[in-house]
């Protein structure tokens, strides 16, 4: 049985804000159905009672003192940006006219 | 002034110190040979050939000295370089000039190290061809034909086809061991948080580690030493001294490992590395008993389950990083014609501006992140992590360091196993446990199979990297260096 079907494919490609085309979603609902069924294999090890490790730097939280230090001007920070605006990235409508 | 470019690192640095070449001239050769080879070869993404001689020329000027000023390097394009070209191969920042550099990028500087361009790389450090790059792939100079490795392939190569003495490179999954083995060079992944993070394009922030790529362990050590220490600006970053990884590796290659215990982990044994490989690794090991390290056989019963459970957390943390590519802050952005929503078009700018397997793995992290599915995957896989590194942690109660091949496999033919990107992610079969652990490891070339180069790897506890390069030293004086055909 499949581990993954092309829908969960489709649904999670719109989650994760890729325009998959129809060639893609094929290609990747079967490659990625390989590689779950590989992957899978870490539910083989009983593990209920380990703690999971997140990283293997063993530290929680690291502050520093609350003291302004430079950082990018304005310019620098949208240098990159597709479209600035009056100093401030310019993106296209949020809202759906209707809204 | 060609043969300049035959030289390793420590020797150049020589030849600067005593003014018998300027860094001009050296940075001048290296860049001549880039123009003459590159063209078959195509490691480099971008080359800086201004800001490279600039740097130089400061250097002449005696504004810098250093162990290694002057002596030219070229850096993965996964690092910011400011205002260079930094795509980390994809086409979503085609043309992105980062407004910053990392901090690794800005110890190079301070150590009066020209920069002389950017490498080709699988595109975000995913892959292992770097069949994957938005821009084309990278030729391994010992075969045009086949794989230079990846994700780091172009630094690999630039190496082996004396581009450049020297390379940086990043290892999440051993990204630059597995293409310092297929091309015939050494690479190091430091133990992590030994080096920054900052200014790196983020993949899996858990494993990312950038690192030391050269042709001679001692200048892999000398690169070490410049760009690891602790940063403030990385959160993950260690506060401890860098282990004195250039007097151990100096130490090594004096050929004495007496007292010295090498594990070797029975779980690799039956896990299909190539004759040719499995041989060269196999008579390696008895150069190193020559010098005097003893053999000792361990358990590490949870290895078998690193692979899969690497590619359940650094596809998770890929899915996370890479949402910050959406059109508005930096690269492309696609399908904005006014008639269309902010979602459609970070969508549209998504799809167009990212690769197959850089889609395929956001996909995957996005389903093992998902409800229902969270437990059973990424929660699973950050337990047999923790499995791991007790493994890790009971073996170096036995032994000093961990020794397997580092890739199953030599250079392939392009084409090979991109069908199958499973076949695709077995390259990291033996590099993946230390990236779990957060060890330091590194990749020395240790003979031919079919006139191809093979790897082998050590393993050593989080914060002794000087230990690997201890024994990474002494194999170099058993078994010497390797040169490619000529282009």
């Amino acid at each position: 049985m499949a581990a993954i079907s092309r829908e969960e494919v489709a649904h999670l490609a719109r989650l994760s804000r890729l325009a998959v085309t129809e060639e893609e979603l094929d290609r990747f609902a079967g490659q990625l159905d390989v590689i779950l069924q590989s992957v899978a294999r870490v539910g083989e090890v009983a593990a209920e009672d380990i703690p999971p490790t997140s990283h293997s730097v063993p530290l929680t939280n690291v502050y520093r003192d609350d003291v302004p230090t430079p950082s990018l001007t304005q310019d620098a920070a949208l240098s990159g940006a597709p479209d600035a605006y009056e100093g401030r990235f310019r993106v296209p409508r949020i809202l759906d006219e209707e809204e | 002034m060609s043969d300049l470019t035959r030289l390793s690192a420590a020797a150049l640095s020589r030849l600067i110190a005593t003014k018998e070449a300027s860094a001009v001239e050296v940075t001048t050769a290296h860049l001549d040979r880039i123009s003459s080879v590159d063209e078959r070869v195509h490691a480099f993404l971008h080359v800086d050939r201004e800001g490279a001689l600039d740097a130089a020329r400061r250097v002449d000027a005696g504004e810098i000295t250093g162990p290694l000023a002057g002596v030219p390097i070229a850096v993965k394009d996964v690092v910011t370089t400011k205002g260079v070209p930094t795509t980390a191969a994809s086409k979503i920042l085609e043309g992105w000039k980062p407004p910053y550099d990392a901090t690794i990028v800005e110890r190079l500087k301070a150590a009066g190290m020209p920069i002389l361009g950017k490498t080709n790389m699988d595109e975000f450090a995913m892959g292992s061809s770097t069949e994957y790059s938005a821009y084309g792939p990278t030729n391994n100079p010992w075969d045009l034909g086949r794989i230079p490795g990846g994700s780091g392939g172009g630094s690999a190569a630039a190496l082996a086809a004396y581009e450049a003495p020297l390379a940086i490179g990043t290892d999440t999954g051993g990204s630059i061991r597995q293409p310092g083995a297929v091309t015939g060079t050494v690479g190091a992944k430091p133990t992590y948080g030994g080096t920054s993070r900052y200014g790196l394009i983020a993949f899996s922030s858990s494993l990312d580690t950038p690192g030391p790529c050269a042709r001679t362990v001692e200048d892999t050590a000398l690169l070490h030493a410049v760009i690891a220490g602790h940063d403030p600006r990385d959160s993950t970053s260690i506060k401890q001294a860098v282990p004195d990884v250039v007097a151990a590796a100096r130490r090594g290659l004096q050929g004495d490992l007496t007292g010295v215990k090498l594990g070797l982990v029975k779980e690799f044994a039956g896990d299909g590395s190539e004759p040719g490989v499995q041989a060269a690794f196999k008579e390696s090991l008895e150069a190193l008993v020559k010098l005097g390290a003893e053999i000792v056989e361990v358990s590490c019963p949870h290895f078998q389950y690193a692979l899969p459970a690497y590619y359940l957390i650094a596809p998770s943390e890929c899915s996370s990083n890479l949402a910050r590519f959406d059109g508005v802050r930096y690269g492309l952005r696609s399908g904005d014609d006014g008639s269309r929503s902010l979602e459609e078009v970070m969508s549209l700018t998504r799809d167009e501006g990212f690769g197959p397997e850089v889609k395929r793995r956001i996909i995957l992290g996005t389903y093992a992140l998902s409800s229902g599915y969270y437990d059973a995957y990424y929660g699973q896989a950050q337990k047999v992590r923790t499995l791991i590194t007790r493994d890790f942690e009971a073996a170096f109660e036995k032994v000093d360091v961990l020794v397997s091949p580092t890739t199953p496999f030599v250079a392939f033919p392009f084409g090979s196993r991109t069908s199958d990107p499973y076949q695709m992610y077995l390259a990291d079969l033996f590099t993946i446990p230390t990236n779990l652990y957060g060890g330091p490891a590194i990749s020395v070339p240790c003979g031919l199979s079919e006139g191809l180069p093979v790897g082998f790897q050590i393993m050593a506890p989080t914060m002794a990297d000087d230990r690997m390069y201890r024994v990474a030293g002494a194999l170099e004086s058993a078994v010497g260096t390797f040169t490619p055909p000529a282009l």
